[in-house]
């Protein structure tokens, strides 16, 4: 394929992601929650687009699961409201609304087996005897359980009760499905897998899905947008790869991944770069975009690990290095993090893929040098 | 945690009322009308007291009679009664936490299968009849009893020992019928108690009666309180025990006021035996109630 | 640890032994053809006849079977709610005294619920007129009233360690909170609701004290009949009754045990399957 063609096949995905994302269907606009004198949610605003996974990703405490359990109506919002395509859903009682969820526990009714289990939202809507048995056989495909239907839930593995809730919570197709913490009773080599499987099936259905997780790497994994909470409050929304590179604070550059943070001052400031000085490094850094606000001013710069690059000769360049020892390596398999002891005291992160695999070039206490590209660092306020 | 019958108003009242009020009509009711009739006095009637409220004269006036409390307070029998249950359920209380203790100590540590047959050997009796197992102590008991039968039959003495009828008698039988009472909240006690606490214990050298006495006596606290007062409460008022084992001359209050109810028909004098008694017990079903609510309330 | 062990080993062997030796020995001489109960005159089934010609026992039984049904139902239903309130409800107006009237049943000295509860029998019915006479009327009210405090603890201890999500997710999917109640508590809580019946039916068949009080002329129970006998003396004819408690008890703790332990091995062998998926519907 040509060149030409390929632009265009791009252009024809980023028209269509377009069409079917631009539509917002969930709106939450100010919405506080306090329980007592505790404030679980403060002020919170973001608007979920339709057919999106989006993920709240935080720590524990910080507000995302009563926040889950807001859009599930089991809370009610203290102040603000929730507006589904444009109609406020606050008073709708949890079995009136059009949203299902899907439990950390999975809650699957210990005395119903997986069909029943399945049917139950179906049910309780009084469809026909016919169409509710069609449906969870569609369901029991979707999730490859066809064979485990007349299961108890204690007789099913943890991955495998995983599939049923997860078909429960799809079977009254809801506008919105709520996950909360959706990998978190699996163990971890099952946690990749269904990570994967979990993301196909809600992408084949087209629901659209809030989830819920205090894992960076579920988080990343599995939505379209993450949203980062903090004590209550929204840190900053974006894709992974937004959030990942080019963070917009410090609690999120440190909570999503590691990073190497250089306190420091702009020393001098043009259109698109700044530069630097820390008192960490003896060298200067470069940054090659530009930064608003007031000049002098105290920020940071993020550099994350595997953009830091080893060397044992020292750099021909005036800006973004600095020499130090190994003190520290640990190996992966993968791939190494080396942790380098600075001249000034600083330990720097930095992550080498193991491409070889006999050779070990750095070694305990070596003298080296690192350094890094002008675009890597991020800088912070 | 918001739980379903949290969002509706109306069913979680109502829910509420059906158990709240019957517990108040027939449980707390009852103690306010005890307390008002022990300031009666007794008449040749039916009911066999007279009314502490009357209208003479168009004037509402109570008519509070101390008598019966005096009469207590007077009597010598009332007082010995009241020590001598306190003293006998002090004592069988603490005869079962000693051998309640490691009986529920060694089933919370069998394996599970064995533990559960193990429990199940402790409840089994107090399922059967309350009533025959203490009857059972008689033929035991008595002076040509089996006991006696063994004793003179190994030579041990010639002369039956009087047994039945005895405070002696009334121990045992205490013992046997509230025994599985004090084995049940310790055992539930000791099986939450974290076993790397006793081996963290042993790796750091205490030796098997320190870690005993330092890390598991202190931690089953409220296991202890719990059986503790599960036995001493309701010993205190005991009966059917002292009636059938005891002699004519061990004074339980429990006994007295059956007496004083059933062969004098004092209504009065019976109610206000039961609220010294009930004032004398406060204390202990405060501390119990408190722990049991606790226990029921953990979430 | 294993000179403790031992010890505490010893203890218990000793105490069972203890708990269940005059049992046996009152099955043993139920069996005795002698009516002296401590000399053993040869094996006899005499005793068991004459209970069975024994009209007023046997509707002094039957009385106090129809008693504990009635109570160990009724409690069940106040018991469950009242186990819920307390595990659901969180804190409301009352809840201390509420959890007190719960609690304190459990341990209060029988001759005084027994008083009481006859005391506001006869205040009741000169107010009000109700209750006419006491009889079984006011035996059930008294069981129920002290019965349902053990239900409760009973359920709830189930009810605590029931995951509250499954409730959510019932709700969740549609369900009003009266049907999550009966669809899908109610079937999870069946087993504790069946204890906590069974516990309040021999509670209530075990009953001396309280019924002595709250009981008319027409109502004897069982414990009463055999307490005026046994306060004459030894009697084959209890140790004849007292075997077939001991019996019965038996039996339905046999039934009860041997079930549970099936259901629980059919769960065990079906808890790990063979992992393919396609295969012979399981």
């Amino acid at each position: 394929m040509g060149v030409h063609g390929v632009t265009t096949a791009v252009l024809d995905f980023e028209a269509e992601l377009k069409a079917a994302a631009g539509k917002t269907l969930i709106s939450i606009q100010n919405v506080s929650k306090a329980f007592g004198e505790a404030v679980a949610v403060r002020d919170f605003c973001l608007n979920i687009e339709k057919g999106e996974i989006f993920a709240l990703l935080g720590g524990s405490g910080c507000g995302k699961s009563t926040l889950l359990r807001m859009l599930a109506g089991f809370e009610e919002p203290t102040s603000g409201a929730i507006l589904l395509e444009g109609e406020d859903v606050s008073g709708i009682t949890p079995h009136r609304r059009p949203f299902n969820m899907m439990f950390q526990s999975y809650a699957l009714f210990p005395h119903m087996t997986v069909a029943g289990n399945i049917a139950f939202g179906l049910k309780q809507e009084s469809l026909p005897k016919r169409e509710i048995e069609q449906r969870v056989d569609e369901l029991l495909a979707l999730v490859h359980m066809e064979p485990y239907r007349n299961r108890k839930p204690h007789q099913l593995s943890g991955g495998q009760r995983q599939r049923v809730a997860l078909a429960r919570s799809l079977a009254k197709r809801p506008q919105l499905l709520l996950l909360d913490e959706p990998m978190g009773a699996l163990d971890k080599k099952l946690r990749s897998q269904m990570q994967l499987e979990v993301v196909d099936i809600l992408k084949q259905v087209g629901v659209t899905c809030v989830m819920v997780t205090h894992d960076q790497e579920e988080a990343m994994t599995m939505a379209d947008r993450i949203g980062i909470m903090n004590q209550g409050e929204l840190v900053q929304v974006g894709t992974p790869h937004d959030i990942y590179e080019y963070p917009n604070s410090r609690y999120t550059a440190e909570f999503v991944g590691s990073v190497n943070l250089f306190e420091g001052r702009v020393e001098q400031e043009e259109p698109d770069a700044v530069l630097i000085r820390s008192p960490q490094l003896q060298q200067l850094i470069h940054v090659d975009h530009g930064i608003t606000g007031p000049g002098h001013q105290q920020v940071a710069v993020a550099l994350r690990p595997e953009k830091v690059l080893l060397s044992k000769v020292r750099p021909e360049k005036a800006y973004n290095w600095a020499a130090g020892t190994i003190a520290d390596i640990a190996y992966m398999g993968g791939h190494s993090v080396y942790h380098v002891q600075l001249d000034s005291g600083m330990r720097v992160l930095a992550v080498r893929s193991n491409i070889e695999r006999r050779e070990v070039r750095y070694r305990l206490h070596d003298p080296v040098f690192i350094q890094w590209n002008a675009d890597s660092g991020v800088v912070l306020e | 945690m918001l739980a379903i019958t949290q969002r509706l108003p109306q069913p979680r009242n109502w829910v509420t009322a059906i158990p709240f009020f019957w517990l108040l009509l027939f449980f707390m009711v009852p103690f306010a009308i005890v307390l008002q009739i022990s300031f009666a006095e007794s008449e040749i009637a039916i009911p066999p007291y007279s009314s502490i409220v009357s209208i003479e004269d168009e004037m509402l006036s109570f008519n509070l009679n101390l008598g019966n409390f005096l009469m207590l307070l007077e009597d010598d029998l009332y007082l010995v009664a009241y020590l001598s249950s306190l003293k006998i359920a002090l004592v069988s209380t603490l005869i079962c936490l000693l051998i309640g203790y490691p009986m529920a100590y060694a089933i919370a540590r069998a394996e599970p299968r064995v533990r559960n047959v193990l429990l199940m050997l402790v409840v089994l009796p107090s399922w059967t009849s309350f009533l025959i197992r203490v009857y059972a102590w008689i033929g035991i008991l008595k002076n040509n009893g089996l006991l006696n039968n063994l004793l003179i039959w190994l030579g041990v003495t010639d002369e039956p020992i009087h047994m039945l009828h005895s405070d002696i008698a009334v121990y045992v039988g205490i013992v046997y019928a509230y025994l599985p009472f004090m084995i049940l909240p310790l055992y539930a006690n000791l099986l939450k108690l974290d076993n790397s606490l006793l081996e963290a214990a042993a790796d750091l050298g205490a030796g098997s009666l320190r870690t005993f006495f330092s890390v598991t006596l202190p931690q089953t606290k409220a296991g202890i309180i719990a059986g503790a007062m599960l036995v001493f409460i309701p010993v205190v008022g005991e009966f059917v025990i002292p009636e059938l084992l005891g002699s004519p001359s061990t004074l339980m209050i429990g006994k007295v006021l059956w007496q004083e109810f059933f062969n004098n028909r004092d209504w009065p004098v019976a109610a206000a035996v039961a609220i010294v008694m009930l004032s004398l017990l406060l204390i202990p079903i405060t501390l119990f109630n408190r722990y049991q609510l606790k226990e029921m309330e953990a979430r | 640890m294993a000179k403790r062990f031992s010890f505490s080993t010893a203890v218990m062997v000793l105490g069972l032994v203890f708990l269940y030796l005059p049992m046996l020995i009152m099955v043993i001489y139920s069996f005795n053809e002698s009516r002296l109960v401590t000399v053993w005159g040869g094996f006899s089934t005499k005793w068991y006849l004459e209970l069975l010609r024994d009209e007023q026992l046997l509707a002094a039984i039957w009385m106090s079977l129809r008693i504990a049904f009635m109570s160990a139902t009724m409690a069940v239903v106040l018991g469950t709610l009242a186990a819920f309130v307390m595990v659901r409800f969180g804190r409301f107006r009352g809840h201390t005294l509420f959890g007190g009237m719960i609690t304190a049943p459990l341990v209060m000295p029988e001759v005084i619920t027994g008083l009481s509860l006859l005391l506001l029998f006869v205040s009741m019915g000169q107010m009000i007129g109700f209750p006419t006479d006491r009889g079984m009327t006011t035996v059930w009210i008294a069981h129920t009233t002290f019965c349902t405090a053990y239900v409760a603890v009973v359920v709830n201890a189930r009810l605590r360690e029931m995951d509250i999500s499954i409730e959510e997710a019932a709700m969740d999917l549609g369900a009003p909170p009266v049907k999550v109640f009966f669809v899908i508590i109610l079937p999870i809580i069946l087993p504790a609701l069946l204890s906590g019946w069974l516990l309040a039916f021999t509670l209530s068949l075990d009953d001396l004290v309280i019924a002595s009080f709250v009981s008319g002329p027409g109502s004897t129970t069982l414990p009463m009949v055999v307490f005026s006998s046994v306060r004459l003396g030894v009697s084959p004819k209890i140790n004849a009754l007292a075997t077939l408690i001991i019996l019965t008890v038996s039996l339905f703790v046999f039934i009860a045990w041997w079930f549970a332990r099936r259901v629980e091995q059919r769960a065990q062998q079906q808890l790990d399957p063979p992992e393919q998926p396609a295969g012979a519907s399981g």
